[in-house]
């Protein structure tokens, strides 16, 4: 053949237009395809978005980590520690949270079952679960505060507001994340992604505040 | 932001306006160039810190330009310590070689077109962006810019106000502009790893990816994991300084005669947080050079990488390897010898995946068809300093000879060396390199030797005589030596320092023309100028909006096939189809 290497890439990429489109459905965005937003070529495969919720997670989950490290060093190289009374509300919210966890699980379920009416009633409820735990910290935290426990107050108290507050935003950021799914058409991810994605980031929020939880009962 | 309205009938959905095409755009490769000129005006505010400091340190006595009051006072020289290695690391080691290049070209490498995410993608440039303007900004606030180093060691940094002149509102502006980074470099994280995951082209296998993607699909892990440790720990050292708390700061510490109302608190802590994140750290910076390295290397010697697999390992051991040994910048912090013998011998076993790079690399040029381009005098710079400021790291390594060289300009030279300057090197190879595709021109040649050749000798000149000052007992972020006994004999080689750092600050001149000239006067740039064989030589120069035109490509071969025995031409570029390669036989 005379022609060169250079030479048949061109050939090559002219005559598999069609084929490495069509290729994108299982890799690669397809160009223009479907109805992807305006500022996106390409639409991006939905397990892109959970690769991508698992990897915030992860990153979210060091956060969590460093302030724990934190406290465990901190409670052992000082002496002036002392433990704070934890406010009864505290197991109620814990048990509202993991309820929680139950009601988005069922959701997720009525969502696969296609039980459109069922899936918002139970999303609903677990949003509204999310939304009286945040209640109910701020009322631990109005306990506190009207036993003269501050932030300032001790090392135990501070990483009890620390702790409490940096996992109520991440919360807060989930229920404003159910709310979203629930209420607004989502234009990139399918609705069975963005559930999926919404619950993951649900769940881990749930287990992790029932970790920080042990973590400041056991170690106050 | 562009409207449905355009989408119905722009091609690929094109930007038309200013706004939307330029400044909040969510296209990778205009995001990528907005962080490249991020920390491109950011080294430019770097270098002036440190020729300011260096001038000082050699002409203590002299009135010196942006100065306030004229002659520089050990509170600013502090200050300028603190200011130029922020700026440095964050937003220029850390900015340019991920969030430019990284940005720019690890989609157009694994044939997809965009980032996983463009609108976070542009939300994380935006906030990076927030946070340079709150660090230059911390200039100007009542007390000027904070005193407590890169590091921003407690209780120093953690007292508000009272430790110093900027350590009030200019220490407060460091922590808010560290937290935003490490927002946007989170969101960053996030997308890399995505993206590498997730939207590789059909055939892009993981191990056929260029090792620069390499480079930055580990970075961004160790982004991932080390970021939001110093977040955590930037909230709690702003509680101490704002909200009465003592993380960090220790009962009965006593400033200007006044004992502060702390108690039990930790400096240690801060360390420990800090570190765990700052080394790492260093890695980011360094991790995505050698991808650049590895991948220059192999393009002009005309070979193949020696040992892809284990390069590519290499890359994933030294990050491993990265999170355990940050106990090394606290050997002198009181630390348990046993702790300090566990840091050590990691610290040391990171020899081995980095001897692996080097070995390889010179493996790769071992007997090539060499072509010394710029790119390439860059890339075989990166080697030579990476070896250079690391082997002098063996040394640190020791606790015994850390505890004397620790406080020293021993130290200094050493990281200058192995992540400043060698980062710095796989900067200039990637922006020589690339530089066709990003703009479509080309680069002057003769320029870029000329800035290379400074570059390279005067790197040197300036980081070499310090290892001697430090073995001498010259003490770093000291601002005057002259009253120091010891010192003064020393003086000669600070001001040849100083004479060799304003050389070399003044070839950064002859690259900035060059990269400005070139853009609008440089020779047009072919597809594929240098005859490489990664994707990004398959599209246009510069890649239309989607990259690839609608033409996606699948992959068939590992990235480096040069001189591939019986070949009609010496590379052989990723997509091309075997049967193709069969009839140019």
């Amino acid at each position: 053949m005379p022609t060169t290497v250079t030479h048949d890439v061109e050939l090559i990429d002219a005559g598999k237009g069609p084929g490495g489109s069509s290729s994108g459905g299982n890799g690669n965005g397809q160009p223009g395809g479907g109805g992807s937003g305006s500022s996106g070529p390409a639409a991006v495969p939905q397990r892109t978005y959970v690769t991508g919720m698992t990897v915030g997670l992860g990153g979210i989950l060091m956060f969590f980590m460093a302030l724990v490290s934190a406290f465990i060093v901190r409670k052992g190289v000082g002496n002036d520690w002392y433990a704070i009374e934890m406010p009864r509300v505290l197991w109620l919210n814990t048990l509202i949270l993991v309820a929680s966890s139950f009601t988005l699980a069922h959701a997720r379920k009525r969502f696969l079952a296609h039980e459109d009416a069922a899936f918002r009633h139970w999303w609903s409820v677990t949003t509204i679960l999310g939304v009286f735990f945040l209640a109910g910290q701020i009322i631990a935290w109005r306990q506190l505060a009207a036993a003269g426990v501050f932030l300032a107050t001790n090392p135990s108290s501070s990483f009890f507001y620390v702790f409490t507050a940096a996992h109520g935003l991440h919360l807060l950021g989930g229920v404003l994340g159910l709310m979203l799914v629930a209420f607004r058409p989502t234009r990139r991810l399918t609705r069975s992604t963005a559930t999926e994605i919404a619950a993951m980031y649900w769940h881990f929020m749930d287990g992790l505040w029932v970790f920080l939880f042990l973590v400041l009962l056991l170690g106050r | 932001m562009s409207s449905h309205a355009h989408a119905a009938h722009a091609m690929p959905h094109a930007p038309t306006g200013f706004i939307s095409k330029y400044i909040f755009s969510t296209d990778h490769k205009v995001i990528g160039i907005q962080y490249y000129l991020l920390a491109l005006t950011a080294v430019m505010v770097g270098i002036v810190l440190s020729l300011l400091m260096r001038f000082h340190l050699v002409w203590p006595g002299a009135h010196l330009p942006f100065v306030v009051g004229g002659i520089m006072t050990p509170e600013q020289y502090a200050s300028l310590v603190t200011m130029h290695g922020t700026i440095m690391v964050f937003f220029v080691l850390t900015t340019a070689p991920q969030g430019g290049f990284g940005n720019y070209f690890l989609p157009i490498q694994i044939g997809a077109a965009d980032m996983a995410f463009p609108r976070l993608n542009m939300l994380s440039f935006w906030v990076t962006f927030l946070a340079f303007v709150c660090i230059v900004a911390a200039f100007f606030v009542p007390g000027g810019a904070p005193l407590s180093g890169w590091t921003g060691y407690a209780p120093l940094s953690a007292l508000n106000g009272v430790t110093g002149p900027g350590e009030g509102w200019g220490q407060t502006m460091w922590i808010f502009s560290i937290a935003l980074f490490c927002l946007g470099a989170l969101l960053g994280a996030l997308n890399f790893i995505a993206t590498t995951i997730d939207l590789r082209a059909p055939g892009m296998t993981l191990f056929r990816m260029p090792l620069t993607c390499w480079g930055w699909f580990v970075t961004a892990i160790l982004g991932l994991l080390a970021f939001g440790v110093l977040l955590a720990g930037g909230i709690l050292l702003l509680l101490d300084r704002s909200a009465g708390t003592s993380f960090f700061i220790p009962a009965g510490v006593v400033v200007n005669d006044q004992v502060q109302n702390h108690s039990g608190g930790s400096p240690l802590l801060w360390q420990h947080l800090f570190w765990f994140f700052g080394h790492p750290e260093v890695y980011i910076a360094i991790l995505p050079g050698m991808g650049v390295a590895s991948h220059v290397l192999s393009t002009f010697s005309r070979k193949p990488v020696f040992g892809y697999r284990a390069m590519a390992m290499a890359i994933c051991a030294i990050g491993f390897l990265g999170f355990m040994v940050w106990g090394h910048h606290m050997f002198v912090s009181g630390m348990s010898p046993y702790s300090g013998f566990a840091f050590s011998v990691l610290t040391m076993s990171i020899g081995v995946p980095s001897a692996i790079k080097t070995f390889n690399w010179l493996g790769t040029v071992w007997g090539g068809k060499i072509q010394l381009h710029t790119p390439m005098l860059f890339a075989l710079g990166f080697v030579s300093l990476f070896v250079s400021g690391g082997l002098s790291g063996l040394f640190l390594a020791q606790p015994a000879v850390d505890n004397l060289l620790h406080g020293t300009y021993y130290v200094v030279a050493h990281f200058h060396l192995v992540m400043g300057v060698a980062a710095i090197f796989g900067i200039f190879a990637a922006t020589y390199f690339w530089f066709p595709k990003m703009f479509g021109r080309m680069m002057s040649e003769p320029l870029g030797k000329l800035h290379f050749w400074i570059t390279f000798a005067g790197a040197y000149c300036i980081f070499m005589p310090m290892h001697f000052i430090g073995i001498a007992g010259g003490i770093r972020r000291y601002a005057d030596y002259t009253a120091v006994t010891y010192l003064p004999p020393l003086q000669p080689l600070h001001k040849f320092i100083t004479i060799a750092a304003f050389i070399t600050g003044a070839a950064q001149l002859v690259f900035l023309w060059n990269f400005f000239w070139s853009l609008k006067f440089g020779e047009k740039a072919s597809i594929n100028p240098w005859n490489a064989t990664t994707l990004e030589w398959t599209t246009a120069s510069p890649p239309p909006l989607d990259n690839f035109a609608g033409n996606y490509p699948s992959v068939y071969r590992g990235p480096y096939e040069f001189s591939v025995p019986g070949a009609k031409e010496d590379f052989i570029l990723q997509n091309l189809a075997p049967e193709a390669v069969a009839r140019a036989k």
